[in-house]
């Protein structure tokens, strides 16, 4: 596998003070609407600009929590090994809230789709909106779109997108990940 | 992160690893957030079809198994004894080869033989969870007690628990004390020394006979019924003398310098094994065994599930 990276620290950091401001231009002050982040990943992605929209942009009284759809997804028992299930923490009521479900990678749209289900067990949102981070176009299996996007990325089937924003030793930065036998990046 | 359990059938404890359990548990803890949603139920089962086969009776663990089946969408159907054809003479291995004629995914069995569950999986092509086979072991319940522990007193490795009354006939007590052990905890057993098997040193736990010390040592006390519908012979004088030496009672637990848990697997012989008075001053963590029944079976079932080979294919 060869890599190359697609977004270092600094334009990662542009990019989610732009999705802070097109969240904001749509949710003013956020009184009506909830931040969801997916686990496992999401959540970081929910984290970052938790703290942005926060220290930044000085919202007060911002809902956000965390969501797991390994009990709601259709491929638990086709793959040979079961995903490890992740906590959901949503300690607030969602019903006739404006909701924001938050993803690190939008690929094939069968996460999404778990998510849509189980936000159903806690209210039902007036909308449901998709933030992601990175958006693989052309790979979808649902009709699933993204409303606000950090960066399109055209990628082939193979390809993997590594988002690294867990905070820990390594520096921020999203990767794409290719076969050796295609190792032409463009 | 990926994981899966090792074994393909519940049998027993005994059959499980420390990774198992824990396995089960955080997935228990996940299961038991779904069930403080406002909407308790999840698809993951969506197409599965379980079938509950209880050849003796029960309230707790069906009821436990039932709704957590219902909660993960399998489709169910339920066998009791009473009513079936098992009074016409059919044997056990031809009522469950009819009921696995039906497509039935994942059996569910209670049965008054020990090893019962054992012979089906020799015998048939299915999943199959051990909900308490005669003396054996009933798995489940010493999952959902060990669970509880652990949740109550934030870990169980060297903790210090008594179990206490009817060992011999009890498979709650096997259960418990294997999956106790495999997490690292303390074991002594207590009551009548014709209710304690001969075997019980064999599995590294001890015996104690005199209950004031046996309080005096543990963290956690799992009071075990006494299973008149299994003796055949007396074990002890009466019922009120058992009640005297080995019933808990307010006065023996009011002078204990730590604060103890208290567990019973149910049901309750109020006034024998423990008083009423116990009891309804909330002393005791029945009810929240309880709850957690039925997130660990909702565990058991997904994490088994997934793995059946037998189970029609989903996709």
């Amino acid at each position: 596998m060869k890599q190359k990276k697609l977004l270092d620290k600094f334009t990662l950091d542009v990019l989610l003070n732009r999705l802070s401001c097109e969240l904001i231009e749509n949710h003013f002050d956020f009184q009506n609407s909830v931040l969801i982040g997916l686990q496992p990943r999401g959540i970081f992605v929910l984290s970052k600009l938790v703290k942005k929209l926060k220290d930044k942009y000085l919202i007060p009284n911002l809902k956000y929590g965390k969501l797991d759809t390994t009990f709601f997804r259709d491929d638990f028992r086709s793959k040979k090994e079961q995903p490890k299930a992740s906590f959901s923490n949503i300690n607030f009521d969602i019903e006739n809230k404006r909701v924001v479900l938050i993803d690190d990678v939008l690929y094939t749209g069968r996460s999404i789709r778990a998510a849509l289900i189980a936000i159903e067990s806690y209210g039902r949102p007036t909308k449901i909106e998709l933030l992601t981070l990175i958006n693989r176009r052309f790979t979808r299996h649902l009709p699933i779109q993204p409303d606000y996007v950090g960066l399109n990325v055209d990628t082939l089937q193979n390809d993997r997108v590594n988002v690294n924003l867990q905070g820990s030793n390594i520096e921020d930065a999203v990767y794409i990940l290719k076969d050796d036998d295609e190792t032409n990046f463009s | 992160m990926m994981k899966q359990i090792s074994v393909n059938n519940l049998l027993g404890i005994k059959y499980l690893s420390r990774d198992d359990i824990n396995l089960i548990f955080e997935t228990a803890d996940n299961f038991k957030e779904i069930l403080r949603r406002k909407i308790k139920k999840v698809p993951t089962l969506k197409g599965i079809t379980v079938a509950n086969l209880f050849f003796e009776n029960s309230t707790r663990t069906k009821l436990s198994f039932e709704l957590a089946e219902k909660r993960l969408s399998a489709d169910i159907i339920n066998f009791t004894k009473t009513g079936s054809s098992i009074s016409k003479g059919e044997t056990l291995i031809d009522t469950v080869n009819n009921i696995l004629a039906m497509k039935v995914d994942m059996i569910i069995i209670r049965h008054p033989s020990p090893g019962a569950a054992e012979f089906l999986t020799r015998n048939t092509n299915s999943c199959i969870i051990n909900a308490g086979d005669g003396t054996h072991e009933h798995p489940t319940q010493g999952l959902l007690d060990t669970y509880s522990i652990n949740e109550k007193l934030g870990s169980v490795n060297n903790k210090r628990v008594l179990i206490l009354g009817d060992i011999l006939h009890s498979r709650v007590a096997l259960s418990n004390i294997f999956a106790l052990k495999l997490l690292g905890a303390k074991i002594k057993v207590c009551g009548p020394k014709s209710l304690i098997p001969k075997f019980i040193q064999n599995l590294d736990v001890k015996y104690e006979s005199n209950l004031e010390k046996g309080l005096v040592w543990c963290d956690a006390v799992n009071i075990l019924r006494v299973q008149n519908e299994r003796m055949n012979e007396t074990y002890f004088p009466s019922l009120r003398e058992y009640h005297n030496l080995y019933g808990i009672k307010l006065s023996s637990i009011k002078n204990l310098r730590k604060e103890i848990l208290i567990l019973h697997p149910g049901p309750i012989n109020r006034g024998v094994e423990i008083t009423s008075e116990v009891l309804d001053n909330k002393k005791t963590i029945v009810l929240d065994q309880v709850e957690n029944g039925v997130a660990i079976r909702m565990a058991v079932l997904y994490l088994l599930a997934s793995k059946a080979s037998g189970i029609s294919n989903y996709n």
